[in-house]
């Protein structure tokens, strides 16, 4: 399965990120390096400095030092749309879908698609049809059985099948970097298995995976590679053949210190 | 106490009840789910049906002309109101606004002999200005729509007769801003310009709102403003042309006003403010944002003076409309939070 080689360039690098907030440091020097066709974990502790990390390779929050590289090139993203731009898609803890609009906007909610023509470039109307029929492709080729009507509000979803129409979200529209914060924490047992299966997916289809999780039999289920950030820096980047689950919580709680990877 | 059930068996059953056919409350409440504007549609043709039931003349063709001049003014503000409660804001100024918007092209037109078309700019300017101060304070400052437009109400209004100077104005006949006022026929039907422009108003938003990709913004900002921030919509810039393209429906409304009153009338629509969110409400519109449709509005409007004309055709006393209303309003927002309360 796993695909990752040493040689490959990174899909997603970062370089000695540092981010305070007043005198505390979220992030003291953070690298973090992401290659195409793995599922890297992010594991640690509360307050290790995780959603600060993901945060800036989103684009949500800028750090104040560091360097981030997209396809070894380096970046700079002052808002989600930059990291967007560059192919870098976040699923968040907070589910960012509209609730009231059905399956097909939400896809492509702030990248709607405009009818050909003066239609689309006068009156500005959207392509309605072109849009659905996009996305059911989307949801098709992820394999979403469970959403049949693609014209449905997503109110009207379960807990998983909300989570199904934000990764389609992020995966759709050539990112070749997604990034999943927490996806299974408020979903039953049934619903986390498709989305586990969904991220298995993703990461077969070659795009590069950021699974954040508490879920420990979850990530080393998963992921090729698990990155254990502790104390604001990554502590040590360890994989489920290496390692066992209390390696790794042993790293993350400081029991055990490693030479980083 | 564990119990072990035969998987295939269980899940056969549970597919079963998951699948059930919905019963009848749900279907209901599926389908007001996704026309909000049906239920008030169904009260205004029960509202129609029953005033002709206790009046002959209701349902006159040139009674529910009046009925429809009537609703012009109100009407053409609350598709403004209604974008900016689609924001999940309230704008409890936009009747000041078009006060003095009305106020300025009157008295521009009568005391400064500027010529009707320019005045009727500078006002458009106003309304669009004072609603820009409405949403600047939201987006920059981050006050509530509420608060901010608590304030503005007062400073409006307070705007508006010291630039009155308690007179009013009233236009020569003839005079261009008066248009609005003018009535064409169809057959026994007298309509005003004023309603061709509500319609109108009506027309843009509906079509704003439902084809362009900046109506679904609108609703996904008034849905889940951090949502949609994650999702890469500018939330503020959403915000602030709502705010402005509300504007444009004031600026409309003070023209109808203008012709309505023949003039400036610093003391006209001095409900309007109210008015005009209860003609949202009724419509169906979620006061909690990101749920509605603008011409919901206009159907509300129309049966707040459905009930006026048809209360007095029955010769009741006029308090029973104010009573009305307010049932409306109560049964209105009742029948919001249940269409809200979904369950997957």
């Amino acid at each position: 399965m796993t695909t990752w080689a040493p040689e490959k360039v990174p899909a997603l690098e970062a370089r000695g990120l540092v981010k305070l907030f007043g005198r505390v440091i979220a992030l003291d020097a953070v690298d973090l390096t992401l290659y195409p066709g793995e599922i890297l974990a992010v594991i640690g502790d509360n307050g290790a400095g995780k959603s600060t990390l993901i945060k800036c390779l989103s684009g949500v929050t800028i750090p104040d030092r560091g360097k981030i590289l997209v396809n070894g090139n380096e970046v700079r993203f002052h808002t989600p749309q930059d990291a967007q731009a560059a192919g870098i898609e976040t699923v968040h803890q907070v589910l960012a879908v509209a609730p009231a609009l059905d399956i097909a906007s939400n896809l492509f909610l702030g990248r709607e698609i405009r009818r050909k023509g003066p239609l689309g470039s006068v009156l500005r109307m959207l392509d309605a049809k072109e849009m659905r029929r996009l996305a059911a492709e989307q949801i098709k080729n992820l394999g979403i059985g469970t959403l049949q009507n693609i014209g449905q509000a997503v109110e009207t979803l379960s807990g998983g099948q909300r989570q199904a129409v934000a990764v389609a979200r992020a995966s759709a529209f050539g990112s070749h970097v997604v990034i999943l914060d927490e996806p299974t924490a408020a979903l039953g047992v049934r619903e986390t298995g498709q989305v586990l299966k969904l991220i298995r997916d993703l990461r077969d289809t070659g795009k590069a995976v950021i699974l954040i999780s508490h879920d420990m039999p979850n990530v080393f289920a998963l992921a090729d590679r698990i990155h254990v950030q502790r104390l604001g820096a990554r502590a040590a980047v360890i994989t489920p053949k290496t390692h066992t689950m209390e390696d790794a919580v042993a790293i993350m709680t400081g029991a055990r210190r490693m030479t980083p990877a | 106490m564990t119990t072990t059930v035969d998987d295939g068996a269980a899940s056969a059953a549970l597919e079963e009840f998951l699948n059930r056919p919905p019963s009848l409350g749900q279907r209901v409440h599926s389908v007001l789910h996704s026309q909000p504007a049906l239920s008030p549609a169904i009260v205004l043709v029960l509202a129609c049906v029953g005033f002709s039931l206790t009046s002959s003349h209701f349902y006159q063709l040139q009674n529910l002309s009046l009925v429809v001049q009537q609703v012009a003014v109100v009407g053409t503000l609350a598709a403004g109101q209604t974008l900016i409660i689609l924001t999940a804001g309230i704008d409890l100024s936009i009747g000041a606004v078009m006060v003095l918007s009305s106020l300025v092209m009157a008295t521009l037109s009568y005391q400064q002999h500027v010529p009707g078309v320019l005045a009727l700019l500078v006002g458009v300017a106003i309304a669009i200005a004072a609603q820009a101060v409405n949403g600047i304070l939201v987006t920059r400052i981050k006050l509530p729509p509420f608060i901010v437009t608590l304030g503005t109400l007062s400073v409006f209004t307070a705007i508006t007769l010291i630039y009155a100077k308690g007179q009013t104005i009233q236009l020569p006949a003839g005079a261009f801003l008066l248009w609005t006022g003018d009535t064409f026929s169809i057959g026994s039907l007298h309509l005003t310009y004023g309603v061709v422009l509500m319609i109108a108003v009506y027309a843009v938003f509906s079509y704003a709102l439902r084809y362009t990709a900046w109506g679904r913004h609108v609703y996904a900002v008034g849905d889940d403003p951090e949502a949609a921030r994650l999702t890469g919509i500018r939330v503020n810039r959403v915000l602030l042309s709502a705010y402005l393209a509300a504007g444009m429906a004031i600026a409309v409304a003070a023209w109808v006003l203008v012709g309505r009153v023949g003039g400036g009338d610093p003391n006209s629509g001095l409900n309007a403010n109210l008015e005009s969110i209860t003609a949202v409400v009724i419509g169906g519109t979620s006061l909690f944002g990101g749920r509605g449709v603008v011409i919901g509005s206009l159907i509300g409007a129309l049966i707040v003076q459905v009930f006026d004309n048809g209360l007095a055709l029955a010769g009741l006393d006029p308090n029973y409309q104010v009573l009305a209303v307010g049932i409306l309003v109560i049964a209105a927002v009742s029948v919001d939070q249940w269409i809200r309360s979904v369950k997957a």
